[in-house]
């Protein structure tokens, strides 16, 4: 047997169990979903799909999740370009604090994010006087609070890496700071906020927790929309309808953004040593001032949410969090299960959850890291490298909403089986496990792979002894991401979750949805609670993250 | 006579060194200064405080006699070269040359034609549609060569303009640079640690050690007189024999320890005539030349060089040798006594 193809056939066996679970698990119910919309009765039949997407409420929900996560990847870029100028070129005291603080928000689960800024606009609440409870702006604004991250990270980490000498020679050359700013700053960090502004855009035309809790019935994205109609309305052809359409939306949105990473983002020179920034001087006032804005505005729904929770009827009190053992809560509830419960839920979900993403991930990670021989090869492992980021691109509710219409019946009948959340949730960290991975195997030089071999090791001992101890930390990392994600998945859980087990963020939504203020008290302090354990995970994996890599 | 002037002085010596300390230098116009230095003598940080991108704690930067210390780095006038180019990669090569240009906002015709002129003057006509990413490090120093140019700065500043390229290309492309400055009539200062480079380029030679001005004044004047050992050494003497040793090789009496005598490695030549017996300790065939060490008794081990025909070249003969004065420096600033500097081969 040749090399090449001896080789060929270990990418097959890596990949194997990893597709099998994605054929099993994604593309079966992603096919399912579809086959709904298209084959109603099993023959072919698009007028329903069409019937669908011509009626006014889709129409409406589409141009609103259009429009405000529009709105919201531009203010998001416009706020956070200047906050990554202070955080990433600037050096102050406090500056890793206040760099992990502006971060802080992408980890809270979006069920928190949403409880914090109800309280925050509640009319009872402390920005409760302008009025913006239940409007678009409370959705867009918790949009940006949530996506900050995104920009700061992603624009954050080439602004640092830039050469200061190509400024200093503009500036030489006779060019004002403005003037520096616009044609060679900008310039070189547009791939960077392409790239970011699109990945805002998807989360915010995916985004779920945040919607349903702000807006409401009154405000849909397709995403709550597709939600809606499989939970309130039964209207199981009109949800299909609409998962087609994100997923072309989403699709198209994603090849989009990948050709601005892929395209441009290698011809980026790196300098060889990173600038440690500049002091501050009194003609950045303007950027400081609004860094504060930025952060007091970070800071606000969370020192809220806080507050609120120690506050019960007016006053000081640890009632709400003495609740969070207690069952049914409030008056008429039919939530059965305390807190406690439901945190040890997810606590346990997240466990299966973690080990399945990563086990899957590393496999994944091996294969796509190759450096392929042939040009078959290479292509296979593209494809694959495509077809495992996928489910980015497919929204945890359409995920979700298809486990519910193909794994219901032999041999996959699944709906009792606790496996399924876990099965749901360690897809949706899949492509974060994988992009946490195969950059730092692509990166490990295989010229060590090759010396290693040369002084007499097996390939076998070359895994185990160059690449596991180069790999370990990152293999934490995404561990501790994948379990992070898990902690606070609602979209794909708030379909699956057995009303007598469900995870902490689907207890916190059934809560404020809920009317009663005693249900809102027990939510809030679930949520911080919640918000406690998902960023102490994040602390911990961020003590793990090796520097070198990205956001 | 326009002048630029540099005078730096760093007084908050409390805990941590300044990178410049004190360090006057005075330029007339049209000429081009080197600035020789190891790394780490602080010659990036005195050009970067010439451009004004690096904050002065004392001291002044004139030119032409105003004072600089308050103008912009972008108002100064000046123009900056870096060793690896720093060309802005999402412009093309016209687009390069032509951005000093287009900020002082010359018509468009205006631009295209001065670029054109100025692709020629460094010898890369026809590359204005170029990307930048496709050119060789050689081209892409002249691209930004021609960029610096492209406004007629009062001063030109060049940081290790050479370095990164290779050998062959950078002697060529030195040789280059002197002419395309010549003819442009630009002041510059040149900041390098190749004292070929620095020969090559410039009119002036400044010796820069640990902050500190060792030397400056013409390249002749340096070369012929290094400050001391060490700067000799930099300057590419490869031995600097102590009193005794240099009065043994020369054959002379002239009195006091007080000065040095700095070799070249081709000072000494085997010569049958030669006054300076001695005895090859090895010897290593190059092309042009054959490179000798050769003990002399009371010197120690010395550099020499012996035409390739010369067949007294094995190991353990003995040799005489003759001693070119033309290749050879004297030192008039000794080390204080007690600090013997021998021979260094």
């Amino acid at each position: 047997m040749s090399r090449r193809s001896r080789s060929g056939l270990a990418v097959v066996a890596l990949a194997a169990l990893p597709l099998l679970v994605l054929g099993v698990f994604f593309v079966l119910p992603v096919a399912g979903m579809v086959g709904r919309g298209f084959f109603p009765a099993g023959a072919f039949d698009p007028v329903g799909v069409l019937e669908v997407l011509g009626r006014d409420r889709t129409r409406r929900v589409l141009w609103f999740t259009l429009w405000s996560s529009a709105a919201a990847t531009a203010a998001t870029v416009l706020l956070g370009v200047p906050v990554t100028f202070v955080l990433h070129r600037l050096r102050f005291p406090g500056r890793r604090l206040v760099r992990a603080f502006v971060v802080l928000p992408f980890v809270l689960p979006t069920v928190v994010v949403g409880v914090a800024f109800r309280t925050l606009l509640a009319p009872s609440g402390p920005l409760g006087a302008l009025g913006l409870d239940g409007t678009p702006v409370a959705i867009i604004a918790a949009m940006v609070f949530f996506n900050l991250a995104v920009v700061v990270r992603t624009v954050g980490s080439l602004w640092e890496g830039l050469d200061r000498r190509r400024e200093d020679a503009a500036a030489a050359l006779g060019a004002s700071p403005v003037q520096v700013l616009r044609t060679v700053t900008l310039p070189a960090l547009l791939p960077a906020v392409v790239s970011a502004a699109s990945v805002v855009f998807l989360f915010c035309a995916a985004s779920f927790g945040v919607v349903l809790t702000l807006g409401g019935l009154r405000y849909a994205t397709i995403e709550t929309e597709i939600y809606l109609l499989t939970t309130q309305f039964l209207d199981l052809r009109a949800a299909s309808a609409l998962s087609v359409l994100q997923l072309v939306v989403v699709s198209g949105l994603l090849y989009v953004a990948q050709r601005t990473r892929y395209g441009r983002g290698e011809a980026v020179d790196r300098a060889a040593a990173r600038s440690q920034g500049r002091a501050a001087t009194w003609r950045d006032t303007p950027v400081l001032v609004l860094t504060g804005g930025v952060l007091a505005l970070v800071a606000a729904p969370l020192a809220t949410l806080v507050v609120r929770s120690l506050r019960v009827g007016g006053d000081w009190s640890l009632r709400s969090y003495r609740d969070l053992a207690d069952a049914g809560v409030g008056p008429g509830a039919t939530v059965q299960v305390p807190v406690t419960e439901a945190l040890a839920n997810s606590w346990r979900v997240a466990v299966d959850a973690t080990a399945l993403a990563v086990l899957l991930g590393v496999l994944v990670s091996l294969v796509v890291a190759r450096r392929p021989g042939g040009r078959l090869e290479r292509r296979g492992v593209a494809l694959l490298d495509a077809l495992f980021m996928l489910p980015l691109g497919v929204s945890a509710v359409t995920l979700g909403f298809g486990f519910l219409v193909t794994l219901d019946r032999p041999p996959l009948d699944l709906r009792s089986s606790a496996l399924l959340v876990p099965v749901a949730q360690a897809l949706v960290a899949l492509p974060l496990v994988v992009r946490t991975l195969a950059p730092v195997l692509r990166s490990l030089d295989p010229r060590q792979g090759q010396a290693a071999a040369s002084l007499g090791a097996s390939p076998l001992r070359v895994l185990l002894t160059v690449e596991l101890p180069a790999l370990w930390r990152p293999l934490l990392a995404a561990a501790g991401f994948a379990f992070a994600v898990s902690l606070g998945e609602f979209g794909a859980t708030a379909f699956l979750a057995r009303p007598e087990r469900p995870t902490l963020p689907v207890l916190i939504y059934s809560l404020v949805s809920r009317p009663g203020e005693h249900g809102f008290d027990t939510a809030i302090a679930a949520s911080v609670l919640l918000a406690l354990v998902t960023v102490s995970v994040m602390a911990v994996v961020e003590r793990l993250r090796s520097p070198s890599m990205g956001a | 006579m326009r002048h630029a002037t540099v005078h730096l002085r760093d007084p908050d010596g409390a805990g941590s060194r300044p990178a410049v300390d004190d360090v006057s230098l005075d330029l007339p116009a049209g000429q081009v200064l080197a600035v020789l230095g190891p790394s780490g003598s602080g010659k990036s940080t005195l050009l970067r405080a010439v451009a004004g991108l690096e904050r002065l704690h004392a001291g002044t930067v004139r030119y032409d006699g105003q004072d600089l210390s308050a103008v912009p780095t972008h108002r100064r006038g000046f123009a900056l070269m870096f060793q690896d180019g720093q060309l802005f990669p999402h412009l093309s090569v016209a687009g390069n040359v032509g951005y000093p240009l287009r900020l002082r906002r010359r018509p468009a015709a205006e631009v295209s034609g001065r670029v054109e002129e100025l692709l020629a003057l460094v010898g890369l006509p026809d590359f204005g549609a170029r990307s930048t990413d496709g050119l060789s490090g050689g081209e892409r120093q002249r691209v930004a060569l021609a960029r610096a140019l492209a406004v007629d700065p009062r001063l030109l500043l060049l940081d290790e303009p050479l370095s990164a390229l290779d050998r062959s290309l950078r002697e060529r492309l030195a040789a280059d640079l002197r002419d395309i400055l010549v003819r442009a009539r630009t002041t510059a200062v040149l900041v390098t640690h190749d004292q070929d480079e620095a020969f090559t380029v410039a009119d002036r030679m400044a010796l820069l050690r640990g902050g500190r001005l060792v030397q400056s004044g013409t390249v002749d004047e340096v070369w012929r007189a290094p400050a001391d050992a060490e700067a000799a050494r930099f300057l590419g003497y490869a031995t600097v024999l102590d009193g005794a040793a240099a009065r043994r090789l020369l054959g002379s009496r002239e009195g006091g320890d007080r000065w040095q005598l700095a070799l070249r490695r081709s000072a000494l030549r085997v010569s049958r005539t030669g006054s300076v017996p001695g005895l090859v300790r090895s010897a290593r065939a190059t092309p042009g030349a054959v490179r000798l060490t050769v003990e002399v008794s009371g010197v120690g081990l010395v550099h020499a060089v012996a035409d390739p025909g010369e067949r007294v070249t094995e190991v353990g003969s003995e040799v005489r040798l003759q001693l070119d004065p033309s290749r050879t420096a004297r030192l008039q600033a000794p080390r204080p006594p007690g600090a013997r500097l021998g021979s260094n081969p």
